[in-house]
This record gives C-alpha cells, structure tokens and sequence, in this order.
C-alpha cells in the first residue's frame, strides 16, 4: 500500500490524503432512483417487445408512433443511460487504478452513454413525429 | 492499468511439515502462512500435526501450543484470549475471524490459517494496520463539542443511548474491512467497514455536536461511497455487528441533510 515515496510521509497524512470531495450523495442517489425508475419502465419495454414479437416493421412503427408509448421509450432511454453511465462510472473507479486511465475510460463510457442516448432520444421522436 | 505480474511474495509455497502427534488419539493438522521479512524468501504454509488432547479448544489455544512447544518462531498477536481485545485477527478457514474465539471443533479436515487479506503483512500472521489505524484517527474517534464543557457528565436519555447498541461493542479487530473487496482494492482512500461504523458510533451519539463536520469528512466516493453493500463486513463480524448497517445509515443522512 505505501510505496517508496510516501514511506517518509506520517500514516496520518496517507490517510487523510486529498480530504473529501463533499460530493458523492448526489451520484448515489440517482443511481438509486434510476435503478426504481427502471422497474416499471423495463417491464413495459420487455412486455412491449414481446407484444410485437413477429410483428413487421409498420405494426412496431405504429406502436411507436402513440404518444404513450413514445413518451415511454424516451423515459427508457434516457433512463437506462443515465443509470448506466453512473453504474459504469464506480465500476471504472474500483478497478481502473492508473488516474489518468481512469479520468479516460470514464470520459469514455459517459460520452458513449450520451451519445445513445440522444441518438434513441431522436429515433424516437423521428419515428412518433413522422419526419 | 493491468497488472500482469503478481507482487513480490505472492506466489505460497510449500513450506515445512512437523508431525507432534505420534501416538496421539486425536490428530489434527494445521497449515499456517509463514513469512518472515529477514530471509528474503517467498511466503510458504506450514504444517504442524498437532494433539488435540494437550491444549485447550480454540484455534488460539493451538497456536500458542505449537509457538511453545513445536515451533517458536511461529508470530501472530494475542492478548485477552476472551474476545474483547480483537489482537488474534485472523483468516482461519477461509473466514475472517477472532483465534480465540473460534473452536477447532468447528473446522472440518485441516485448520488453514493465513493473516488477515490483503493487509501487508509484518511476519507470519501479524499484519501491518499503521494505514486503517491512521484512518480511524483520521475520523477522530472522540467526542467533540461546541458547547463550554460542563462542570458535570453530558447528559444522554436512555433512548439516545440505546443508539449506540451494536456500535459501542466494536473492538477494532478489522476482520471486516479485510474481508470487504472494496477496501481490498481502494483500501488507500476508501474507510472501510469497521471505519465507517467507528464514524458513525459518532454522528449517532446525541451527546457529539460536529455531526455535520463528521458527515462532511465522510462525503466522498471513495471514503463513504466505495461501500457496494457486499455485505462481507457483516458476515464476518466476530461480534455479531452490523458494519454494512451503520454505512447505510450514514448515506440515509447524507440524503437527508440535502
């Protein structure tokens, strides 16, 4: 744990290191409530695939296109990707332990996250607006 | 950001085997981790066969037996041999547990003992804590006050100090940060299981009054919020504490302070 150039340095001053962030509830808290929000919103997705299963490209499209279901699938989206960059985000900072490799990949995986979705966002609203 | 090798003295080998139990009714084998920092060799497991019938029941009661009669140079801590002193930490099993108050009854086939994970170790099953100790004084574990100190006792209702049931019992044994793969990876700057309930045995204590300061220290991802709820820390618990409990209650009144 203590490596050669913090042999020198008091335990007291490792430990207290960079003092708190006074930041971190905010993030955990949305993971929570996202991870809720989802619940009902997987079961419609799962369902509303299921309901189409077989179905052609005008009967999903037409599904797509009820407000309800537009107002779900953008729900969904945003969501799922939002939960998912939060959930990838403390999974990076456990185990990628280089800070630059670190900052990086997360920079990644959030980018990556908004980037789909924006993109499912616009598919969505494409399909529902007719454009 | 990978690591392809191990770090120096990962690899166990297979050390010695001293048989004490000729002729005994009721043999038992240990295998102990051995390391010793003056030879420059690489960790190895020892193995004693020992008689069950000249010592008494507890893993402790077999250690001292072999440091004093098989083999002296045998190292680990021990004081109180009852429990309260949380000096005999140790992985017994596979488990993170008090030596003393393990029965050797309670390990079927042969008795594996190893320092407590993923500490650096001192020698044998001595491991070093001057880090998680340095993170205990870091949530300065005393009472602080704003208030002139009273000529008398602070005060404390009966229900306030009930509050501090299943936190006060701690006796810093670490079994359950060392069993917890949080702190295993970011045991640098993550506090820990037993830290966290340490911090809050005082934000719960009615008679503290830097509860907002302690929350402040505590608000970080990596010092609170490296806690995933694994729940090893409770699982291992040689006192029947419940450190995961005492973390979740530190993030309700994170939320609840917004």
């Amino acid at each position: 744990m203590a490596s050669n150039s913090k042999t020198l340095r008091s335990p007291l001053q490792i430990a207290r290191g960079l003092g708190s962030a006074k930041h971190g509830t905010e993030h955990w808290w949305h993971q929570r409530v996202t991870a809720i929000a989802l619940v009902p919103l997987t079961i419609w997705f799962v369902f509303g695939v299921i309901r189409h299963l077989g179905a052609d490209h005008a009967a999903f499209v037409a599904w797509l296109e009820s407000p309800f279901s537009a107002l779900m699938m953008v729900l969904t989206a945003v969501v799922t990707f939002h939960h998912a960059q939060a959930g990838l985000q403390v999974v990076i900072e456990d185990y990628v332990h280089n800070e630059m490799a670190k900052i990086l990949s997360i920079l990644a995986v959030k980018s990556l996250c908004f980037v789909l979705g924006a993109a499912c966002v616009i598919a969505v609203l494409k399909i529902s607006f007719g454009a | 950001m990978v690591e392809f090798n191990l770090p120096a003295n990962s690899k166990v080998g297979v050390g010695k085997t001293i048989n004490a139990a000729s002729g005994a009714k009721r043999a038992k084998t240990f295998k102990i981790y051995r390391w010793s920092p003056d030879d420059g060799q690489n960790p190895r497991v020892d193995t004693y066969v020992v008689d069950l019938d000249k010592f008494g029941p507890m893993i402790l009661d077999a250690i001292i037996y072999i440091k004093n009669n098989i083999d002296s140079t045998l190292t680990f801590r021990r004081s109180c041999r009852e429990g309260i002193c949380g000096s005999c930490a140790m992985n017994i099993d596979g488990t993170n547990t008090l030596a003393c108050l393990k029965a050797i009854e309670e390990v079927k086939g042969d008795v594996k003992i190893y320092p407590l994970p993923h500490m650096p170790v001192v020698k044998d099953l001595v491991p070093d804590l001057k880090h998680i100790y340095a993170q205990l004084a870091s949530i300065k574990p005393w009472l602080q006050s704003q208030s002139p100190a009273p000529s008398r006792e602070r005060l404390q209702s009966p229900e306030d100090r009930a509050k501090l049931d299943g936190l006060y019992e701690c006796i810093l044994c670490f079994c359950c940060s060392t069993s917890c793969p949080s702190y295993w990876w970011n045991g640098d700057r993550y506090l820990g299981p037993s830290i966290l309930l340490q911090a809050y045995r005082w934000i719960v204590d009615s008679r503290d009054e830097m509860t907002g300061e302690r929350l402040d220290n505590l608000e970080d991802p990596f010092r609170l919020y490296r806690c995933h709820t694994i729940m090893n820390c409770t699982k291992a618990c040689p006192k029947g504490l419940n450190p995961a409990k005492a973390i979740a209650e530190i993030k309700k009144l994170m939320v609840q302070r917004r």
